[in-house]
């Protein structure tokens, strides 16, 4: 991406092994999609090529928590689905970041009835709320990109804790709602 | 208000079968509902299915109804519904039966009053139906070959769709283990 005009002959760089593993951790996040609603919907169209994860490294999703390292919650969960999810959550490998996607997952949304979780976060630790019912592509994608910031920071040494807390980051909306009602044009568009 | 149109023509053919048992009927829109004691369910349902005449070879579903606080006065508070379809004499008929219970109706605890025995010989589809009529009513089936929840999990406190349960729950969906951070 032009750097190597700005290398030297020899073509080395001197930076700190932990951006480098970092840089390489966020470049590649693979997603364990926890899908169980209609903003499942939304994360597939997030990898579709319309949207295209793939700019930002994550596209590889994988329906195996033993080979994932982000997990995205997109949809409500029910109390009996919650021994799963948690599950899945302790089966990943470390290091690993998770994202609640949509009213549902993080508040339970309109599901404000007996059997349905209100928000995933009292059971697991979340780092990336994305609001929205379901949230737009876009959204879902600055979500990930909030997780790559994080991954960005992870273990270089800016505070004296150790061990990395959920950083329950909340995404605001990114876009514009058109007013409404619009405008009827007749014709080409 | 239209009178109920009792027409259905399985209707006499029930009666003439069962003479000393005392039947309900109400219809709406073409829609007929017999009611049946809960004691001569089994019998009726199985007459249903088993006539030539009525041929109600295809149950439909079996639900369950909590009367509680509804408008009109009904005769229990609880009431089974199974609905019954004949494809061969292309009709349907509904099947009610109503239960009181004698117990405080909170719990969970067996009510020898809701007990109904079970279609499960009849049509065996009824079994995951009425095993959804036991978790969200209560109403047991006797003689089913799996009586368990269905929906809620296994520990569930509660009979939810009873119309005394409140709608977020007693607390069920707050208590449960939390999977922290450095547990992973």
């Amino acid at each position: 991406m032009g750097i190597e005009t700005a290398l030297p002959a020899e073509g080395f760089l001197t930076t700190q092994l932990q951006r480098v593993i970092n840089w390489s951790r966020r470049s590649a996040v693979w997603p364990m999609p926890f899908a169980t609603a209609c903003c499942g919907i939304e994360l597939m169209a997030t990898a579709t090529s319309r949207f295209d994860l793939a700019r930002f490294g994550a596209e590889v999703f994988r329906f195996s928590p033993r080979q994932a390292d982000l997990l995205i919650v997109a949809g409500r969960v029910a109390v009996k689905m919650l021994p799963v999810l948690q599950r899945i959550y302790l089966q990943m490998t470390e290091p690993k970041w998770v994202i609640s996607m949509g009213a549902c997952a993080s508040t339970g949304g309109v599901f404000d009835t007996y059997a349905v979780v209100q928000g995933v976060d009292q059971f697991i630790p979340v780092d990336v709320y994305v609001p929205g019912c379901p949230p737009r592509p876009e959204q879902l994608i600055e979500g990930i990109m909030a997780i790559q910031r994080i991954i960005d920071r992870d273990n270089i040494p800016y505070d004296d804790q150790g061990k990395r807390i959920p950083l329950q980051i909340a995404i605001q909306p990114n876009y514009q709602p058109r007013r409404q009602p619009m405008e009827v044009s007749i014709g080409a568009t | 208000m239209a009178q109920p149109m009792l027409d259905h023509p399985t209707l006499p053919r029930v009666k003439a079968a069962f003479s000393d048992v005392r039947f309900l009927a109400t219809e709406f829109r073409g829609q007929t509902t017999l009611v049946v004691p809960k004691d001569q369910l089994h019998q009726v349902l199985r007459f249903l299915r088993d006539d030539p005449e009525c041929d109600y070879n295809f149950l439909s579903d079996v639900t369950g109804v909590d009367y509680l606080g509804y408008p009109a006065k009904q005769p229990g508070r609880f009431a089974v519904v199974y609905l019954l379809v004949s494809h061969a004499r292309g009709r349907r008929l509904t099947v009610k039966t109503y239960l009181d219970p004698t117990i405080d109706t909170s719990g969970i605890d067996p009510d020898p009053a809701l007990e109904v025995d079970s279609a499960t010989d009849i049509w065996p589809g009824a079994e995951w139906r009425e095993r959804e009529v036991y978790d969200m009513f209560g109403i047991r089936f006797r003689n089913h070959p799996d009586l368990r929840r269905i929906l809620t999990w296994k520990d569930y406190p509660a009979h939810p769709l009873r119309k005394d349960y409140p709608l977020r729950g007693r607390g069920e969906r707050e208590t449960y283990r939390i999977v922290e951070r450095d547990q992973a």
